[in-house]
């Protein structure tokens, strides 16, 4: 049964979209397991995390229950501190670097992805509204982005699809998933499976997702290290 | 005279705004950046009704902390229409319903949902000058339908118009008498392009220093931008997050 096999927990996938990182890259965390890449990166790759919020340069975060540094916040709301050599700018500066291709990689969550790199993530089917905020100018805006997500709802419905049935974010934008059973590169003719969670094979990671996989020469398992 | 003037007084500040007036409010969260003494004036002391803001959230902003948090929301009775990104608001993110949902839901209130990056764009042309410009945001995405589609370089781009507004409250940590303001660290965001793309500009700040005592390379905002500045205590309640700094 593919529902209770095992999958990766959060932290791992955060640990396996930064071993991307070659180095020296600025990034853009988005909330939720991309926020927890930057926990798995080591410092001596010395990238640089940007919030779109309004600064260049995130460090860590700041002790629970005491106020390090007055008005210091990430774009989740919670509260920074900013690494040496850190920029700050408003709104129109920061997206000017989002908007102005200088951001080399966004990691953004994702409630479905396509395979022609469409992406769903800002709100659900059936509801009114939902809640853009910067997603939209980062995924269209990154020269790389990344997804990090679950592969399939808690409810089982799958997420990666051929075309998504979710309202839109940024068409044509996703370049990589990286998911709790599987690493998939986002090709010009659709899905490419490059990686498996251990003990799942390129059948089982297909059987849970809404699209064609062409399955790599180079498959291989998900290293479970930090790089 | 360019020394701008000094109010004590919140509640002056503000008194002039009329029904029907847009107001863009600057902040990021309801706590980061957020001029929330102009913004408590506006809703306590004032009439004005059928109002537009415009900023990143709906137009709520939060009040102490931990168990004692609040957030106090502008009702949505005395707004026509609301301009901004996230319009679940900082309060659903920690489980509080935001009475907007329900508002925007049933037509009560209109919502004009726009990118971040297209907001703050949009507001700083609205403060330069540029009356259009085109971004790749939006294209194929239901807050991009019905917007003018041009191709540059092989690429498609919206045309997005600039915004402007009757007022901007901004909050910054300093200003001095000629209204240059200083901000402090993220608390920065919205407030300066805001401040650029009003009619009337009111900043509230926390501390007023004479011309000069800002060096010019460090002002942010000029005080060409602003009109009216209102000093409030130095505000260092925890507000927001686990630690609840803004």
């Amino acid at each position: 049964m593919l529902e209770t096999k095992e999958r990766l927990p959060r932290e791992l996938i955060a640990m396996r979209v930064a071993a991307e990182f070659k180095g020296g890259e600025f990034v853009n965390l988005g909330i939720g397991i991309p926020n927890l890449v930057a926990d798995f990166t080591s410092p001596d790759k010395g990238v640089i995390f940007h919030a779109e919020n309004g600064l260049l340069g995130i460090g860590r975060a700041q002790e629970v229950g005491k106020i390090e540094v007055p008005d210091m916040m990430n774009a989740g709301g919670q509260p920074v501190t900013a690494i040496p050599g850190a920029w700050l700018m408003d709104s129109a500066e920061s997206f000017a670097i989002v908007r102005g291709g200088h951001l080399d990689i966004a990691v953004l969550g994702g409630l479905q992805v396509a395979e022609n790199g469409d992406l769903a993530n800002h709100m659900r089917a059936g509801r009114k509204f939902g809640s853009v905020g910067g997603a939209a100018d980062i995924a269209t805006g990154a020269r790389r982005l990344f997804i990090a997500m679950e592969h399939t709802t808690k409810e089982g419905e799958l997420k990666l699809l051929r075309r998504c049935t979710y309202p839109l974010t940024a068409i044509g934008v996703v370049k990589k998933v990286f998911t709790d059973v599987a690493v998939i590169s986002v090709e010009p003719d659709g899905f490419l499976l490059e990686e498996v969670a251990p003990g799942w094979t390129a059948e089982e990671v297909q059987q849970v997702t809404g699209a064609p996989l062409r399955v790599s020469p180079n498959l291989r398992e998900i290293a479970l290290a930090p790089y | 005279m360019a020394i701008r003037p000094v109010y004590t007084d919140p509640a002056q500040a503000v008194a002039d705004v009329p029904d029907g007036a847009s107001i863009m409010l600057g902040g990021f969260t309801a706590a980061l950046g957020t001029p929330k003494v102009l913004f408590q004036a506006l809703l306590q002391t004032t009439q004005a009704r059928d109002l537009t803001f415009i900023g990143n959230g709906t137009p709520q902003i939060m009040l102490g902390e931990g168990e004692q948090r609040r957030f106090l929301v502008f009702p949505p009775e005395r707004v026509r229409k609301v301009i901004c990104s996230f319009p679940g608001g900082a309060s659903v993110r920690q489980g509080i319903p935001n009475p907007y949902e329900q508002a925007f839901g049933d037509g009560s209130v209109e919502l004009e949902l726009v990118p971040q990056g297209t907001l703050a764009e949009r507001i700083r042309a609205g403060g330069a000058g540029v009356p259009a410009f085109y971004t790749p945001t939006g294209v194929g995405a239901p807050f991009g339908a019905g917007k003018e589609v041009r191709e540059f370089d092989g690429r498609a781009y919206l045309m997005e118009r600039w915004l402007r507004a009757d007022f901007a409250f901004v909050k910054a940590i300093k200003a001095d008498r000629l209204g240059n303001l200083v901000y402090r660290n993220t608390a920065r965001n919205f407030n300066p392009p805001m401040a650029m793309a009003a009619t009337v500009t009111i900043a509230e700040v926390e501390e007023i220093v004479e011309p000069g005592e800002i060096p010019p390379e460090l002002i942010v905002t000029p005080g060409i931008f602003v009109d009216r500045l209102v000093l409030v205590r130095p505000r260092h309640e925890p507000v927001e997050g686990r630690n609840g700094n803004a």
